[in-house]
């Protein structure tokens, strides 16, 4: 029997001789963000397991028929449909194990959805299933647009980024919107647990993922993942980029029990230095998805992202009680 | 799972995928080839942790980083990521 999070001291060695629950073959595209997201969420559960998984990427590299990469059982779902489905297995193992149909233990329930599934398209499950207080965790990877059917802008995508469906050039300079803040509408929820993470910082996640687990209700991940197909950047530099979104306040670490913030370890480096603190270009630079953003009529927009930017750090540090 | 191969009689219904993905090799996607320095290495871990492909395993008995190039898609995140610059990325057929 696994520990329990409290008693649960690892070491990276110790970590990495944990069992792969998602095993090699999967057709990622080469330095996928995501597909780093699930190994380490699945290295993270404390005993037996249950996925599933709304349509997305991860779903369709991980079963082209007849090839299946989950070690667990596993079920795909509709595209709106993850925590709808989360709740009916979770209801469906407390009768059989009422009815002494199954062993009794506790099973984890775990749903993948991408950005899509998630700030869109699944919205209305995920709320309606966390309102109904099912015990699950919920797991967002984050590759900001729908990558799976070529690149199109969802509620995810920031401001300024090109995709097929927000295209920059002469009439518009990428997405005109702003990203919505998904986790912070979850903890408006009320619920048990919310938390972001990001897969640069993976001990921070795997420990995440494990509370989101051991937590009595739901839970809500929102794990950041580059994708080097859709954000134009270099397959290796995929960690680096993630790295640097939390290191530019694009995307701060934080979790909250009960709607009560509290800064996560990088992100906490930074409130209290904030000379640590760099410009977002440094982050943007790094995708040809932004690069119309560098020519010299765009420079607004780059101004308007680095103010957003601020504003949304310095309501989570007031939220967080630190500024 | 079985690794039988089954006729469309057998196939079972609903889409259920019976074959692991494990035996479907990715390693020929690879056009970079990382090669490890035993000497250089920390174990520090991170190439196993931030490899996507869960291709890079340790093997406690020897202490030694085992690269399974079946799988590598050779994306170089474990180069990249390598606090002791012992991982190289080298061009295939020209290691």
């Amino acid at each position: 029997m696994v520990k329990k999070l409290s008693e649960w001291k690892f070491t990276s060695k110790e970590f990495a001789q944990i069992p792969e629950k998602f095993a090699s073959g999967h057709r990622a595209c080469a330095g996928c963000g995501p597909a780093i997201v699930l190994r380490l969420v699945m290295k993270a559960a404390r005993g037996p397991i249950i996925a599933t998984n709304a349509t997305g990427c991860m779903e369709v590299v991980s079963t082209i028929y007849p090839y299946t990469s989950w070690k667990i059982p596993w079920m795909h779902t509709a595209f709106e449909t993850a925590a709808a489905n989360a709740s009916g297995i979770e209801s469906a193992l407390k009768i059989l194990r009422k009815k002494g149909k199954i062993k009794d233990e506790h099973v984890d329930v775990v749903a993948f959805a991408g950005d899509g599934g998630t700030f869109d398209i699944g919205f209305q499950a995920l709320s309606g299933a966390v309102e109904r207080g099912h015990d699950f965790l919920y797991v967002l990877y984050d590759n900001e647009a729908y990558m799976n059917t070529g690149i199109q802008r969802s509620g995810g995508t920031p401001r300024g980024a090109w995709t097929t469906t927000s295209p920059a050039g002469k009439v518009i300079p990428g997405k005109a919107e702003h990203k919505k803040p998904i986790a912070d509408i979850m903890v408006a929820h009320e619920m048990p647990y919310v938390a972001t993470a990001n897969i640069a910082y993976w001990k921070d996640l795997v420990i995440k993922a494990r509370k989101g687990m051991e937590v009595n209700g739901p839970a809500f991940l929102h794990a950041f993942a580059p994708c080097p197909r859709g954000w134009r950047s270099e397959n290796e530099k995929t960690v680096e980029i993630a790295r640097l979104a939390t290191e530019t306040c694009v995307f701060p670490l934080w979790e909250a029990e009960y709607g009560e913030y509290k800064l996560s370890a990088p992100s906490k480096a930074i409130a209290l230095k904030p000379e640590r603190k760099k410009p977002v270009e440094a982050y943007l630079k790094t995708q040809r998805r932004f690069r119309h953003l560098f020519k010299p009529e765009n420079k607004h927009v780059l101004e308007e992202i680095q103010s957003e930017v601020d504003r949304r750090w310095k309501k989570l540090l007031k939220a967080c009680e630190i500024a | 799972m079985s690794p039988q191969p089954k006729n469309w009689k057998e196939i079972p219904l609903g889409g259920a995928c019976w074959k692991s993905s494990t035996e479907y090799k990715t390693g020929d996607w690879r056009s970079y080839k990382p090669i490890w320095n035993s000497e250089k290495c920390t174990r520090c871990m991170f190439c196993h942790i931030y490899c996507p492909e869960g291709a890079i395993k340790y093997e406690p008995e020897t202490n030694d980083m085992v690269f399974d190039y079946d799988f590598c898609k050779g994306c170089g995140i474990c180069a990249n990521e390598c606090p002791a610059t012992a991982i190289e990325m080298v061009l295939e057929g020209k290691e």
